[in-house]
């Protein structure tokens, strides 16, 4: 199996690194860089515990070749807990319990900031149709559109 | 008052929503779950699953894949002849791996333990392994049939902890029975004005929690360390130190959070094996399950059960006759417990002249099934409410005045029997302000329904639960309770309950996961538990030290304890006050040292036992609208509501959360959920074939109503919360499709089933 040279830019850090090609991006963040917030658990693109921003895009890192991010920026939630911006996501979540295990937080986290960056993030429909790749087996999802409610808000403010 | 009580007259730092304790790290993906611990040397491990439900082993060649760069070890089950031969927290019926014969497909076969997962996994696949096929028995029918193939021929005994006093003897392929009988059943059905009975199925479902099985092993010098995403770590030291011979004290389990449980990560799942695998590889090993192994690895029981009730005709219940088997798959798991409960909740909580349960827990050929929140209520809750329906109905009564002229009153006898503890809720204002919620008497139009249920599900487990809490020289506190957090809020409750107790704020106090070396004893993290009993725990442990503080300083100042008030954190009286740090000091007289203090709980009469108990009945209280289109079988779920009657909220917005949660995975399971099996063959083992809630399922309306009558045994008058909705919510989704005219009785309710049930009915007019 080949192996590929490429540069990421991980949470604005440059790394270069050397991978299988068929290496996933799942595998290179939690094995190789221990960034440990995107989880595995369905494997097949469903359930986005493995969410991640790829040049601001929420992808699916179970299924997202490490190849096919070179020279790309990636977004993990340990990146977003850094920013100013986080600070609101924090306080909307936290406000309404809307955390329970916390298995698949950051994804529903990187998915809202993806919406709301693209603008698309202003109504309950919204929240809905965006939101829909992504599983909370705790919630039964009522304290996350809640939360979502507060940060579209906070966007249009 | 006691000793230095808080001087608050009523709890003021219990009863607020504060902001989850776990809260920050979860959210910035810093929260440590076992997948995500690296333990030095350690090696992955993969499984080799039985490709076939039911089979002779003839031969297993490993030596392709021994030979392999980068295998460390590859494990069969006829190596580990050292160790005790079965496992199983309720029967020993189930081998580390499979020795002579596969009971389902996906029974663990080998085990190889590799320098990376892709090497292990590649090694698996070099195993080569002869099966000779055996009779499949797939189902319960077929498992109870006269002349059914026996899935497990040898005596086994029972585990160490069924807690179901004397099992009784296996027949056949039944493994567990659980008989209720009260009155004449016989007498009072021969006589019986209006009599109502089917014959209905429960689907096999799986919890899902988000976070697979997940486990890391080393099997040291004579002691082993376990890292495990387990609900009970220590019923998994107990059985393990079993298995393996080894005295308890050198095993240790070590929990972080959990990503989701359910029940699916109580007793004992991945452990044994994984510990096995890292004996043999003598270096640490982790097993990761992928979804499709976590669904074979347990699962929630499916049930056939036949129902009759009768009731004289203007609606007062009679009798009550139950039959019922549920599926527990190749190995019993939690069965017994389940068919327990299931039966003990089949009776609804009413009261009977009589009353005969027959609960079966049947071995078949499929993947084993064990606990998944509200088990054995969520079963039957559903038919007997049907039931309920249909003779008010009969009876020319609403539903909601059949159930307040029928329904339980608190300190009447649960149990038809009269044993056990008596009703401990006030079930018919619960199921007045649930029906009230939904609109009850509101005009509805033809294709909306309305239902409520009522339900009680045995909680508590056994009452057994220690705790201490730890005061460092600064006025620092660390609660030490067992308690496994894997969503329920548990450490939060727990810190909010050590700070009341102490006065102090809530930032002062910090919860840790479990580690049985220096964690005191805690049975279990289910059954809606934790809260009342380890809770309570945690409760008695805060007000031993802040006894111990209060002593401190009334012997340093000359008076007695019972002179000496505190406030927020301060001992004061006598005309002398001193906050805790300032005491501690004084106590040891240098700045360091720690003051302890210590809880327990354990059965206050009695053994505790499961006829004894339980140690409450959760309430299972909930009201639903639905619409059902006709054209396409579909069910929108308008608006639900839910009852917690938890006593006292320690936290009212974290179990306002919990049964959020439970009314979504009751709508799975009511709606759409089913593990399909064929042939004992898993058919739909990915997220992309199981159908679980997503956020597009959530009800138009959901209201969970909060109940606190102060009538727990927990602290404060609590009692735990949870479970009771999802029992209650398929129970009232079914009721409020029946009162919209499709009565079902079979789930999970699909639009295929439900337009075909709606296309019947039409032609029954016809015809």
């Amino acid at each position: 199996m080949a192996d590929a040279r490429l540069t990421i830019t991980v949470n604005g850090v440059a790394r270069e690194l050397t991978v299988p090609e068929h290496e996933l991006l799942l595998d290179t963040l939690r094995d190789r860089l221990g960034l440990k917030g995107a989880k595995r658990s369905c494997d097949v693109q469903v359930c986005g515990v493995c969410t991640v921003l790829v040049d601001g895009e929420p992808v699916s890192a179970c299924t997202f070749l490490t190849a096919d991010a070179a020279g790309r920026e990636v977004l993990t939630i340990e990146g977003f807990a850094e920013s100013e911006e986080f600070a609101e996501f924090e306080r909307a979540f936290a406000d309404r319990a809307a955390v329970q295990c916390g298995f698949c937080t950051g994804g529903f986290v990187l998915t809202l900031k993806a919406l709301r960056d693209a603008g698309e993030l202003n109504d309950r429909e919204d929240i809905i149709a965006g939101l829909d790749g992504n599983v909370c087996r705790c919630t039964g999802y009522k304290s996350i559109v809640e939360a979502a409610e507060a940060i579209a808000a906070g966007g249009s403010a | 008052m006691s000793v230095g009580a808080a001087t608050g007259v009523t709890p003021e730092r219990v009863g607020r929503s504060d902001r989850r304790k776990d809260l920050g790290e979860k959210i910035r993906g810093k929260a440590e779950f076992t997948g995500d611990l690296e333990v030095p040397r350690m090696l992955h491990g993969k499984v080799l699953r039985a490709e076939l439900p039911h089979a002779r082993i003839v031969s297993i060649d490993t030596s392709a894949a021994a030979a392999m760069d980068g295998v460390v070890a590859v494990l069969v089950g006829s190596e580990l002849g050292e160790f005790n031969p079965r496992w199983g927290h309720a029967i020993k019926d189930r081998p580390i791996l499979a020795i002579d014969r596969v009971r389902f497909q996906g029974e663990p076969v080998a085990a190889v333990a590799a320098v990376d997962e892709e090497t292990a996994e590649a090694a698996v696949r070099r195993i080569a392994v002869e099966y000779e096929a055996l009779e499949v028995v797939d189902t319960v029918a077929a498992a109870t049939a006269a002349d059914a193939p026996l899935i497990h021929a040898e005596t086994v005994e029972p585990g160490l902890f069924h807690g179901l006093g004397d099992l009784p003897e296996e027949e056949g392929n039944v493994c567990y029975r659980y008989r209720l009988d009260a009155g004449s059943v016989e007498l009072d059905e021969a006589e019986a004005e209006l009599t109502v009975e089917g014959e209905y199925e429960f689907p096999a479902v799986y919890q899902y929690a988000m976070e697979t099985h997940t486990v890391i092993a080393d099997f040291g010098d004579g002691e082993v360390t376990l890292w495990a995403s387990c609900q009970h770590p220590f019923l998994v030291r107990a059985e393990i130190a079993d298995l393996f011979r080894l005295p308890i004290g050198r095993v240790r389990v070590i929990v972080p959070y959990l990503g989701g449980g359910f029940g699916s990560k109580s007793y004992t799942k991945m452990e044994p094996l994984t510990t096995a695998l890292a004996w043999k590889a003598g270096r640490p090993v982790r097993i990761q399950n992928r979804v499709d192994e976590s669904m074979l690895t347990t699962r929630r029981h499916g049930m056939r059960c036949r129902m009759r009730t009768t009731a004289t005709a203007d609606g007062r219940l009679v009798s009550r006759n139950v039959r019922l088997w549920l599926d527990t798959g190749a190995y019993a798991d939690n069965g017994p417990r389940v068919c327990a409960t299931a039966g003990d909740a089949a009776p609804g909580p009413y009261r009977w002249d009589a009353v005969s349960v027959d609960a079966n827990c049947v071995y078949t050929n499929t993947s084993p099934a064990g606990s998944y929140r509200a088990f054995g209520a969520v079963h039957t809750q559903w038919i007997g409410e049907m039931q309920i329906d249909e003779l008010a109905r009969k009876a020319g009564l609403d539903p909601l005045e059949m159930r307040r002229r029928n329904l339980l009153k608190p300190g009447e006898p649960v149990r038809p029997d009269g044993t056990g503890k008596p009703l401990d809720a006030d079930l018919i204002g619960d199921v007045e302000r649930a029906a009230a919620a939904v609109g009850w008497d509101e005009p509805r139009s033809d294709s909306v329904g309305r239902g409520v249920s009522v339900g009680l599900l045995a909680a508590g487990a056994h009452p057994v639960s220690r705790a201490s809490v730890r005061m460092e020289a600064d006025g620092s506190v660390e609660v030490n309770v067992g308690t496994t957090e894997m969503g329920q809020g548990a450490r939060t409750v727990m810190a909010q309950i050590a700070a009341q107790e102490l006065d102090i704020d809530l930032d002062r106090v910090t919860v840790q996961g479990a580690d049985t070396r220096f964690t005191p004893y805690d049975r279990s993290t289910g059954a809606s538990r934790s809260t009342t009993l380890a809770g309570l725990a945690v409760q008695r442990a805060a007000a031993d030290l802040r006894r111990r503080l209060v002593e401190t300083a009334a012997s340093r100042w000359g008076v007695e304890p019972d002179s000496l008030a505190v406030r927020d954190g301060v001992v004061e009286g006598a005309g002398e006050r001193a906050g805790y740090e300032q005491l501690i000091e004084m106590r040891f007289g240098f700045v360091g040292g720690e003051v302890i203090g210590e809880g327990e709980v354990r059965p206050d009469r009695g053994s505790g036992s499961y006829a004894e108990g339980p140690v409450f009945w959760e309430v299972c209280i909930a009201a639903a609208q639905v619409r059902v289109d006709p054209e396409t079988g579909r069910i929108a779920v308008e608006r639900m509501a839910t009852i917690a009657d938890v006593g006292k909220a320690i936290n009212p917005l974290l179990v306002e959360r919990q049964d959020e949660g439970a009314v979504l995975q009751g709508i799975g399971n009511a709606l759409f959920e089913e593990m399909v099996f064929s042939g004992g063959y898993l058919t739909n083992d990915t997220l992309l074939d199981y159908r679980v809630p997503r956020i597009e399922d959530m009800p138009a309306a959901m209201r969970g109503i909060i109940v606190e009558n102060g009538d727990g045994p927990g602290p404060y008058g609590a009692k735990g919360c949870g479970e009771g909705a999802q029992a209650a919510t398929p129970a009232a989704l079914a009721t409020a499709l029946a009162d919209a005219g499709v009565p079902m009785n079979e789930l999970p309710l699909t639009p295929e089933r439900v337009w075909r049930r709606i296309n019947e009915l039409k032609e029954g007019e016809r015809g």
